[in-house]
């Protein structure tokens, strides 16, 4: 009898789940699925859930009206130089702070450290008037400028080498090793982890940095896809098909990487949660 | 002599020069990180409370300081006051709801079934995907005449709602996509904090005879207050800044009603981007950073007390 009324509790739990599971998906189906149906078909009252005339117009219509793909790429630019600068940044500086002495070093971390509070919409004015001034309006440089320290890293990294044995420094110290040396053979590899999640996480953060980018912009070649995307839609509200096709190209590659990388993303996701 | 010996001595006799090098790597490090920090961050971080203090127009070739003239305008600035509102209703609802759904789902994924890693993979994909693709779908499910949402409703003998035209319900339209997009991201952490707690904890409180309500009540609960207070100032503070979604489904839509989804970001890129009154734009700012200051500082409070 008790044995029952368990089973029946774990597949209500399981129903619900799943309820809350087509609420997640079902807008990423219905884009893709729209997106390969006629302009008429997706207008139509009564709607079809599988395309009935599968159609690759609306993709043609999308690449021939914006240039989609320099949007891609310019995205994937942004993300991988401003991710590469953290990395560096966020290594060097948090094993500094970990690992070494120096003059004022807890107010220096303190300083670093008050900034993750401050989101960057809150000093995006200086800032504009601060790239304007340096001729960066309209280029990747000033696209990326914002992007390329991240306090959180800092942070991260330093946790993360707190850890790093000194003896083990001090071993590399005795063999003749550079304190650069050591940074290099000793501090990364033991790091490894930690840098991969500050990889996604900043390659995540900045793909999806929007206010700045549609500010700091004006010439469609430099548009990052966010920015192309919404320009596009603004122009053809009405036009369902190409738009959905649109984000169907910025979306899926991503729904790809998500599925491969699952693991490693939500753990690199969920550590930047364990700060607190 | 004895290796060790050497090697000792070796040490001893450099570790003025040791400390020499150590000193001159953290140099070489810091001032260019510094350097980079305060470019990026400090000054500009400074620059807006300068400028809130400035008429400063972007073309305009006088600036004039105006002491607190900005901050006055602000009092009797209607638009704003909506923004303000707007805001704070975003950030009172996305905040509790968003968390409360997340540590639900948190506490029932907790148990490993087969098909966790499925739920994981559908309920973190909204966070994954970027705000900007995400709206554009939500804008389509939500349109009036041929979203699918309404196309249901009226199936089932409702009416349709026009869930971005209709000014008393524009804004729980972006509440409900935005708490969407986030849910999954702090069920997540809510999943981490949950997994550090030892399981001898549940033993102990099983042999004392707690279950369900009680076991969460007085084990999981008081563990998880710092992942939660965590959650709560981050998501506190993403709430108040809320701007891309809004932006991208209203902005340039037919019939979006304007006031009643105006927020404060929105409000500053329009002040600052749009009119280029960038002293008045930044008084903004400095109103929108006191609340996010005061907002965290109350949960801290709220949060901290007993334990810890």
């Amino acid at each position: 009898m008790k044995k029952k009324t368990r089973k029946r509790a774990t597949n209500w739990y399981h129903i619900l789940l799943m309820l809350g599971v087509i609420m997640m998906l079902f807008p990423f189906l219905w884009m893709l699925l729209s997106s390969f149906k006629t302009e008429q078909e997706i207008l139509a009252v009564p709607p079809s859930i599988f395309p009935r005339d599968f159609t690759w117009n609306n993709f043609v219509s999308v690449t021939t009206r914006i240039p989609i793909f320099r949007y891609f790429l310019n995205s994937v630019l942004v993300s991988t130089v401003s991710t590469i600068f953290v990395l560096i940044t966020s290594a060097f500086a948090g094993t500094v702070f970990a690992k070494y002495d120096f003059p004022f070093r807890n107010t220096l971390f303190m300083i670093i450290l008050g900034t993750t509070m401050i989101p960057f919409e809150c000093y995006m004015i200086p800032f504009y008037l601060m790239v304007s001034k340096a001729g960066f309006i309209n280029s990747y440089t000033g696209i990326i400028a914002p992007l390329v320290v991240s306090s959180f890293g800092i942070f991260l990294m330093r946790q993360q080498v707190g850890s790093v044995p000194n003896e083990l420094m001090d071993a590399a110290r005795i063999d003749g090793c550079s304190e650069f040396g050591i940074f290099l053979n000793v501090v990364l590899p033991l790091t490894k982890s930690a840098l991969a999640a500050l990889a996604i996480f900043s390659f995540m953060f900045g793909w999806a940095f929007f206010v700045w980018p549609l500010i700091i912009t004006n010439s469609s070649d430099l548009f990052v896809l966010e920015v192309g995307l919404t320009m596009f839609q603004n122009s053809y509200t009405v036009e369902y098909g190409p738009v959905m096709a649109g984000t169907a190209i910025s979306v899926v590659p991503l729904i790809i990487v998500f599925m491969f990388f699952r693991r490693h993303i939500i753990s690199g996701m969920a550590m930047s949660g364990i700060k607190g | 002599m004895p290796k060790t010996l050497v090697k000792e001595k070796l040490v001893f006799g450099k570790t003025k020069g040791l400390e020499r090098r150590k000193l001159r790597f953290a140099t070489a490090v810091m001032i260019p990180t510094f350097t980079l920090y305060l470019v990026l961050r400090i000054i500009p971080i400074l620059g807006t409370l300068y400028l809130s203090f400035h008429e400063w127009h972007l073309i305009r070739r006088h600036r004039p300081f105006v002491g607190l003239a900005n901050f006055a305008k602000i009092l009797s600035d209607t638009t704003f006051k909506t923004a303000l509102l707007n805001t704070t209703l975003f950030a009172i609802i996305v905040v509790p709801v968003s968390i409360m759904l997340a540590l639900l789902l948190a506490l029932a994924l907790k148990k490993n079934t087969r098909l966790n890693s499925f739920y994981e993979f559908a309920y973190f994909l909204p966070f994954v995907i970027p705000m900007v693709p995400v709206s554009i779908i939500w804008k389509w499910l939500y349109d009036r005449t041929y979203g699918i949402i309404n196309y249901v409703l009226t199936a089932v003998g409702l009416n349709a709602v026009g869930w971005l035209t209709n000014p008393d319900v524009a804004l729980f339209s972006i509440i409900i996509m935005s708490i969407w997009k986030v849910v999954g991201y702090y069920m997540v952490l809510f999943l981490v904090g949950l997994r550090d707690i030892p399981e001898e904890y549940y033993e102990a409180a099983a042999v004392d005879g707690a279950v369900g309500w009680k076991v969460f009540r007085y084990i999981t609960f008081p563990l998880l207050k710092r992942m939660a207070l965590y959650i709560c100032v981050v998501a506190t503070i993403q709430a108040l800044n809320v701007f891309t979604q809004v932006y991208v489904m209203t902005t340039g839509t037919q019939g979006a009603p304007a006031a009643s989804v105006r927020v404060l970001v929105y409000e500053i890129y329009q002040n600052g981007f749009r009119y280029f009154k960038m002293g008045y734009a930044s008084a903004q700012v400095v109103v929108l950073f006191a609340i996010v200051m005061i907002a965290s500082v109350i949960q801290f409070k709220m949060f901290k007390p007993d334990d810890y």
